[in-house]
């Protein structure tokens, strides 16, 4: 059976040249980076030249570059850091309603303690308004997190106006750009950013390993506290295999960027004119164009997301809902919800995130099994019964 | 994540749709995450002699709505009011600890409908 893995979002595979890199490192570099002896030495070799991979990535300088497990220390860092660096100039945060848990429960978790956070609205296309960030600002406002894109709906958020607002009222800036990097330009000085988050396995690197770009010169207290690794910034020995597939996948990241941009979004293009053509009553979820290139989601009336992605593994496609059935936690989107869609329709809802294993047969078996699929779930839907013509998305 | 009868079950549900002159309709929602459920049942001499359903649901509450037509079709309706979710999930080897709820679905549904059969035939019988 062919096998369409369309959950780039989620994670991606190794890509072959880190892989191979990886095993060449694993194999005869042991040493810990602290070391002074040859064998760390010949380890911060290595670490050093990932480090200045992943800032190329994002135009940064490598000594803004710390190390973390991954998107979600990096994005703990960045907040929990900084709420307690600025402790005494304010305790007030502002954030998105579509951020991802790792920011908007560690937000959460700040104001269980002391801290008041805004949780701005988005539009129905899940973007948030540069004005609604300025209205929030507050004299004891002490940061501002918005992510880069949304990684269920793809909505590229305006980062440089809202970088602007906060230069201008000299509030630290943060954004969450695991979805970003190395799908569209990311650049720290354009976009105005003081904190910047990455994850290497959304871009074809290893899983456990990330990296927060922090400002030079800004203050930040650590979270992670021991040997004081990473500047004193992220104790603990550095996970060097993880740095070195980062450090790669970083490097064919910005090398091959332009390629693969036009082409998911070529792909991207064609699933989305497809489906629209062939499903009546779907709708496209996120912004029409400001969205990242390799990502599609869907809401079908009348069926839930679970059943069809359970529909669709059985044909070797793999795809991810936001619907409460899919969740562990049964509840639905925080995203979906959040650019107002009704339950029914976030029930429906069904994304699709391009990568760089698909080409256009894997579009066109999808555009031949999606159909039959959602013909099935529907032909037993109590909904589709209730509303059996007219439903206007 | 689901056992092979889940599974099966899922993809080739029975006896779903509607009975168009059903004797007793049930639908039941459920709080936990949204979904429906609804079953249509034909009663004839106390017997369930056809029981259909549809669902707006997760993949447990195909499969729990299937098996629980199988486990209620041909049974009088004193048998049919004391099926369980349990019996459901039992039948179907099992489910999900998190999908439990679905298959209360399909039992909640049916003791509507045959609720609904009582309350149409004593109408009938006021009326007669
Ligand atoms: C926007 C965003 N932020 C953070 C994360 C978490 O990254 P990681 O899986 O590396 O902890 C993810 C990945 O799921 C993400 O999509
Ligand atoms: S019906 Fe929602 S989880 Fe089963």
């Amino acid at each position: 059976m062919r096998k369409v893995y369309l959950d780039h979002a989620a994670t991606t595979p190794l890509h072959p040249e880190v892989y191979s890199l990886m095993c060449r490192f694993m194999k005869d570099t042991f040493g810990n980076p602290s070391s002074i002896h040859s064998f760390g030495r010949e380890a911060r070799k290595w670490v050093e030249e990932a480090r200045q991979q992943v800032a190329d990535l994002i135009k940064a300088s490598p000594e803004e570059i710390y190390f973390t497990s991954g998107g979600t220390e990096a994005d703990n860092l960045a907040i929990l850091g900084t709420a307690a660096a600025r402790r005494k100039k304010g305790n007030h945060i502002i954030t998105s309603s579509i951020e991802h848990h790792a920011v908007l429960d560690t937000c959460k978790y700040l104001e269980k303690n002391g801290y008041e956070v805004t949780f701005l609205p988005v539009d129905r296309y899940g973007m948030v308004d540069p004005d609604d960030v300025r209205k929030a600002i507050r004299r004891d406002t002490i940061l501002i997190s918005i992510m880069h894109a949304n990684n269920e709906i793809g909505t590229i958020e305006p980062i440089e106006e809202i970088g602007r607002i906060a230069r201008e009222h000299e509030v630290i800036f943060h954004t969450d750009a695991v979805q970003t990097a190395g799908k569209i330009p990311v650049d720290v000085e354009a976009l105005g950013v003081d904190l910047l988050t990455l994850s290497s396995h959304k871009i074809y690197g290893p899983k456990g390993i990330g990296a927060l770009y922090k400002r030079k010169g800004l203050r930040l207290l650590p979270v992670v506290h021991g040997g004081g690794q990473e500047k004193k910034l992220r104790s603990g020995t550095e996970n060097t295999i993880g740095i070195v597939g980062f450090g790669k996948a970083a490097e064919i990241a910005a090398r091959d960027l332009e390629e693969e941009h036009d082409r998911t979004k070529r792909l991207r293009d064609r699933l989305v004119r497809g489906i629209l053509e062939k499903i009546p009553e779907v709708r496209l979820n996120g912004h029409p164009e400001k969205r990242l290139p390799h990502n599609a989601n869907f809401s079908f009336a009348y069926v839930e997301g679970e059943s069809m992605l359970l529909s669709l593994d059985l044909k070797g496609i793999a795809a991810s809902s936001g619907s409460a059935c899919s969740s562990r936690a049964l509840e639905p989107s925080h995203v979906l919800t959040a650019i107002g869609l009704p339950y029914e329709l976030i029930h429906g809802s069904l994304r699709m995130t391009l990568g760089r294993a698909n080409d256009e047969e894997d579009i066109d078996y999808v555009l031949e099994v999606l159909p039959e699929i959602v013909n099935r779930l529907r032909s037993f839907s109590p909904l589709a019964q209730k509303h059996p013509v007219g439903w206007a998305g | 994540m689901y056992n092979e009868t889940v599974m099966e079950h899922f993809t080739n549900p029975r006896n779903v749709g509607e009975i168009p002159d059903a004797s007793g309709v049930g639908e039941v929602g459920n709080v936990v995450c949204g979904d429906i459920l609804r079953v249509y049942i034909k009663v004839k001499d106390g017997v369930l002699d056809d029981v259909k359903y549809m669902t707006f649901g997760c993949g447990a509450a195909v499969a729990s709505g299937s098996m629980m037509t199988e486990l209620a079709k041909g049974k009088t309706v004193e048998e049919g009011l004391k099926l369980t979710n349990n019996d459901v999930a039992k039948a179907l080897g099992g489910l999900p600890a998190q999908k439990k709820h679905c298959s209360n679905l399909a039992a909640d549904a049916l003791h509507k409908a045959i609720e609904d059969w009582k309350q149409k035939a004593s109408a009938a019988a006021g009326r007669a």
